[in-house]
């Protein structure tokens, strides 16, 4: 086994930077720290060394750290090298790390599957710092907090536990109902007890997934050609994003803008506009893409005439070029707005922002992963058969299958494919 | 010296017999030690043998040519099949014994054996080898002889340290008018293998002349012609009919009032009893809510009128006993002809021992039955059966047939006992058994006795039944591979859709409207002149195919899982990551691989990895050293 090994890799972002923090773990951390520092320093206090390589060539004055294991990151002994965060430095003190017998550089993740391994964390945990070093935006962060400290896995717990009980009264049925001695019929009790967990794990499975938080939500501007997309578009992420001219159908394909707005996520898509019967066999496609662009919509801008959108839960008409007395007039709910005078932006923009607060996960709670929903959705489908099943041993088998699915969900099934799925998602280094 | 053997099985109740048993038909020498030989297969408590979870073990010591089945059916006086409204998988098949009938089978089977030999005498105290005190060589006996052997199967039941208590009353004994194996078990206690007390209980004995029947609803035997041994083949004897009384509120006062001179309140008690089979004071005093609790009335034998109350076990006061026994419906002049009483015993705790039940750490010492913290008859005879196969097999130099929990019920109570532990006695549940879809009373010869052959401990005549069976059965599959379409269905007159499509026989059985037999006239054309067993074990089959497909992956997973062995070195204080909780636990049970590990409560799925991890380690760096 592998874990053996000490590992060493770059933990800071790429060089130049002013500094680079190198990390080592495992048994043989202190050793390459002596070699590279001439001695190990007292443990969890920072203290400059000026490091150099077997054959004594100075490398680099650094600050170096040792944290002892169990009780470090990764629950081995663990050292980092604070170094200045030049490329040569690293590449040297890379090198000379590599040299030294028994190390060898980590694989992605690798630092955060020993801290797994070594029971620093579980795997909600460690999923939760997974999307916790990806976010980009502050509700992602504050989801992904929630998910590393376990307060999806203490729901998931909860639930269990209401299997449990519910197949506790099943197998009194079927273990003891011949004796007399316990309470039956059950029946009611068991089919309501499945249907309301069911209900309650599928408004999970329902809710919007933690991808919606890192992706963002996906706003699309919507209406036939030379309506103004593009301008509103372009007024609204503050920068020349989109191709804007007054030719129909400039917009051939669909143009992703990400954006965060109020701390969310967003992902702008400037669409082709919508008109029947084009010979351009390229803006035909282009006008295909359109149609799925709106499908996917979370939000749809509709700058064409009113009540004429696609029906879409979340549609906000749009009386776009205000300003110019020619344009198009709508009713009152339309926002109005002009890319030029940049009035009604505002408000289009608290609009988007009050729109997301109900589409995302809500800030301080975990949201789901794709992972986590395709195994709660299973354990869904398995609790709606338990609720309807007529023989017992069938609804006993469909609970111990959702329970089941519970435990895969901490990790305890499929541990190595779910390990090296998981730990794929780091970068090296952490 | 006085007699050499190879296995040497001290006690002779079901699990005793079964092991010595079975070790014979392996072909070894055994000799069987007992205080009294009259006693042998002797049924000490309630006078039935089966049941749910119960009656598939029964099955399973049957699928390997055991004793227990056949004795029942020698002395059923009453056939139920428990759950019979439910589906067949939790269905528990069940007889009421005639108490002579049952032993004088048990031990007409035993002296059919020709290299068993059956010893009276009191076992005193195991024999260790000279040079190694860690290897069992003999057993000596009370009267100051020994008997060398390789193995010794220690199957003493409730005797090892046996009490016994009634209200006031205390008496040294495992069962009431015999004597407690003390020396024995003064020297196993001094051995270091971990021990507790476990405690459990009967009933007062009826006198059946006594009973006013006429007033009471009866149970008549089922009529179905199912035996305990599907290789009986038919009933034989007589039936009887139970009958059922009821405890009532008077009940329940008198009880209460005898509760200050029950020792099981006094503190007098301390060994946990079994909460699936409390006694009568246990459960006023914990559902005193409900407003009575059936007593089945019991007939013990043919020519006897004893009976047996099943539910009112109790350690009451004699005339507190008898006052709570007239109080109830048909009882009101009802004599008691022996008292109930409770009884406290030692057990070891079963994770010291491995999946064979042998002793780990101790060389040719096996545990079987009570005395590993079970209570039943049929928990005790499977048990048996493994430890005489375990032991004969050693003897043999040969592997354990492999039994695991998605193939027995035995191989769930075996791992249960040694990777968990007991905290109160142990007793089969179906509940216990997590892929019991597969797990039928109706088909374990046909997933049994394939691995029994292979471990040789099928006689002869067993060995035809079942090779002619199975000659039946795959000719009979060869039938229902066949595809049909819902067309040739309909035209037969049967209950499906048209639009059902095109499948084999087999896969129509998942229809619950579609009998095997229906399937099977439109197969055939004619009737079925095999064994009518093998036509509702094809139908179990193809009703739950689905769900037992299902379940192939997650047996899958934990067979690799099985592949990693967690050597018995493996010191778990110096894995990062473990709770002392689960260090305790694992040291404690020293499972044998990961999956086994894995089922230990408690372990965690990280901990599962760190423990995967260093055992991986570790084999390196031993390797590396050697």
């Amino acid at each position: 086994m592998r874990a053996t090994d000490t590992i060493f890799a770059l933990s800071s972002g790429a060089p130049p930077a002013a500094i680079a923090v190198m990390r080592i773990s495992g048994s043989n951390a202190f050793c390459a720290a002596e070699a590279l520092a001439g001695r190990v320093p007292e443990s969890r206090r920072a203290s400059l060394a000026l490091l150099r390589d077997a054959a004594g060539m100075e490398l680099d004055r650094a600050l170096v750290l040792v944290f002892p294991g169990p009780n470090s990151a990764t629950g081995e002994d663990l050292v980092e090298l604070h170094l200045h965060g030049g490329r040569a430095v690293v590449r040297a003190v890379s090198a000379a790390l590599a040299a030294f017998p028994g190390l060898r550089p980590a694989e992605a993740g690798e630092f955060t599957r020993r801290a797994f391994l070594n029971g620093r964390m579980d795997l909600n945990e460690a999923e939760g710092l997974a999307d916790l070093l990806s976010a980009e935006t502050e509700w992602q962060r504050r989801a992904a907090g929630a998910m590393m400290g376990g307060a999806f896995s203490r729901r998931i717990e909860q639930w269990r536990q209401e299997v449990l009980v519910l197949s506790a009264l099943t197998e009194a049925e079927l273990d003891f109902s011949d004796e007399g001695d316990v309470e039956t019929q059950n029946n009611h009790k068991i089919s309501e007890g499945c249907k309301k967990l069911h209900d309650a794990i599928r408004t999970l499975v329902e809710a919007p997934g933690v991808e919606k938080l890192r992706d963002g939500l996906r706003v699309v501007l919507g209406g036939p050609p030379n309506s103004g997309k593009s301008t509103l578009l372009n007024a609204l992420v503050a920068r020349d994003a989109a191709i804007v001219s007054d030719i129909a159908g400039t917009t051939r394909d669909v143009i992703e803008v990400p954006v965060s707005i109020g701390g969310m996520a967003f992902l702008f898509l400037d669409t082709a506009g919508l008109r029947d019967a084009s010979d351009d066999r390229i803006e035909a496609i282009g006008i295909e893409r359109t149609r799925a662009a709106m499908e996917s919509a979370d939000i749809l801008l509709w700058l064409g005439e009113e009540g004429t959108g696609p029906d879409r839960p979340h549609l906000v008409e749009i009386e776009a070029k205000a300003d110019d007395p020619a344009h198009q007039r709508k009713g009152s709910r339309a926002v109005k707005v002009s890319a030029k005078t940049e009035e009604g932006l505002a408000e289009l923009v608290a609009t988007l922002t009050d729109t997301a607060k109900e589409l995302l996960p809500p800030p301080d709670q975990y949201a789901t992963n794709a992972r986590q929903r395709d195994l709660l959705a299973q354990c869904v489908t398995a609790l709606a058969q338990a609720a309807s099943a007529e023989d017992w041993l069938i609804t006993a088998e469909h609970l111990r299958q959702s329970r089941l699915v519970l435990d895969a969900l901490t990790g305890r099934a499929h541990t190595e494919d779910l390990l090296d799925t998981l730990f794929g998602r780091f970068c090296v280094g952490k | 010296m006085r007699s050499d053997v190879d296995i040497l099985v001290i006690g002779g109740g079901h699990a005793g017999t079964e092991a010595a048993a079975v070790a014979a038909r392996m072909g070894v020498r055994v000799a069987l030690v007992n205080f009294d030989k009259a006693t042998i297969g002797a049924m000490s408590c309630n006078p039935a043998i089966g049941g749910l979870g119960k009656g598939h073990l029964v099955r399973e010591v049957d699928a390997f040519d055991g004793l227990i089945a056949r004795a029942a059916d020698d002395a059923a006086i009453h056939y139920r099949m428990l759950n019979a409204s439910k589906g067949a998988a939790v269905q528990g098949p069940r007889i009421q014994a005639d108490r002579a009938l049952f032993k004088a089978s048990i031990q007409r089977q035993l002296a059919a054996l020709p290299n068993l030999t059956i010893v009276e005498g009191e076992a005193a105290a195991l024999r260790f080898a000279p040079d190694n005190v860690q290897r069992v060589v003999g057993v000596d006996l009370a009267d100051g002889s020994s008997i060398g052997c390789s193995a010794v199967i220690l199957a003493t039941g409730t005797f090892l340290g046996g009490k016994l208590f009634r209200g006031e009353e205390r008496l040294e004994g495992g069962r009431i008018g015999e004597s407690s194996a003390l020396k024995l078990a003064d020297q196993i206690r001094g051995s270091g293998l971990p021990m507790a007390r476990l405690k459990t209980g009967t009933p007062p004995r009826l006198d059946g002349r006594t009973i006013n029947w006429a007033q009471l609803d009866v149970q008549p035997s089922d009529d179905g012609s199912w035996t305990m041994s599907p290789f009986t083949g038919r009933r034989h004897i007589p039936q009887l009919f139970c009958a059922v009384s009821r405890t009532n509120s008077e009940t329940h006062d008198i009880i209460r009032s005898g509760l200050d001179r029950s020792p099981l309140f006094g503190g007098d008690i301390a060994g946990q009893g079994p909460r699936y089979c409390p006694s009568i004071e246990d459960k006023i005093f914990r559902f005193g809510d409900r407003d009575g609790h059936q007593v089945f009335l019991e007939p013990e034998a043919l020519d006897s009128f004893l009976i047996y109350p099943n539910g009112i076990s109790t350690s009451l006061p004699t005339d507190i006993q008898m006052a709570m026994v007239r109080s109830m419906a048909g009882l009101e002049q009802c004599e008691i002809v022996v008292p109930g009483y409770a009884v406290e015993y030692d057990h070891i705790d079963p994770r010291a021992l491995d999946s064979s039940l042998a002793v780990r750490g101790i060389e040719g010492l096996y545990c079987a039955g009570q005395i590993n913290g079970t209570t039943g008859y049929e928990e005790a005879a499977s048990q048996g059966l493994i430890a005489g196969i375990g032991a004969a097999s050693r003897f043999l130099g040969r592997e354990m047939p492999a039994l695991d929990r998605s193939n027995s019920y035995l191989a769930v109570m075996v791992d249960d006992l040694i990777l968990q532990g007991v905290t109160e006695p142990y007793r089969m549940l179906t509940a216990r058994a997590e892929y019991r879809l597969r797990l039928r009373a109706d088909n374990a010869s046909t997933r049994l006795t394939p691995l029994a052959l292979q471990s040789r401990c099928v006689g002869e005549e067993r060995t035809l039944w079942f090779n002619q069976r199975l000659w039946e059965k795959q000719a009979l599959e060869a039938d229902f591979a066949r595809d049909f379409s819902a067309d040739q269905l309909l035209r037969h007159g049967l209950d499906v859709k048209r639009d059902a499509g095109r499948m084999s026989l087999y896969e129509w059985l998942r229809f619950p409207s579609v009998t095997v037999r229906d399937l099977l006239a439109v197969s055939r054309e004619t009737t079925w002149d095999g064994d009518e067993t093998l036509l509702d074990e094809l139908e179990q089959d193809g009703r739950y195919a689905p769900y037992i497909e299902r379940q192939e992956n997650e047996i899958r997973d934990i067979a690799a899982n099985e592949k990693v062995l967690l050597p018995e070195w493996i010191d778990y204080r110096s894995i990062a990551g473990l709770s002392n909780e689960m260090v305790e636990r694992l040291d404690a049970a020293r499972p044998e691989n990961l999956a086994a590990a894995a089922r230990v409560r408690g372990v965690t799925p990280a901990a599962l990895v760190a423990i995967m991890v260093h055992a991986k380690r570790a084999q390196q760096i031993r390797d590396v050293a050697a």
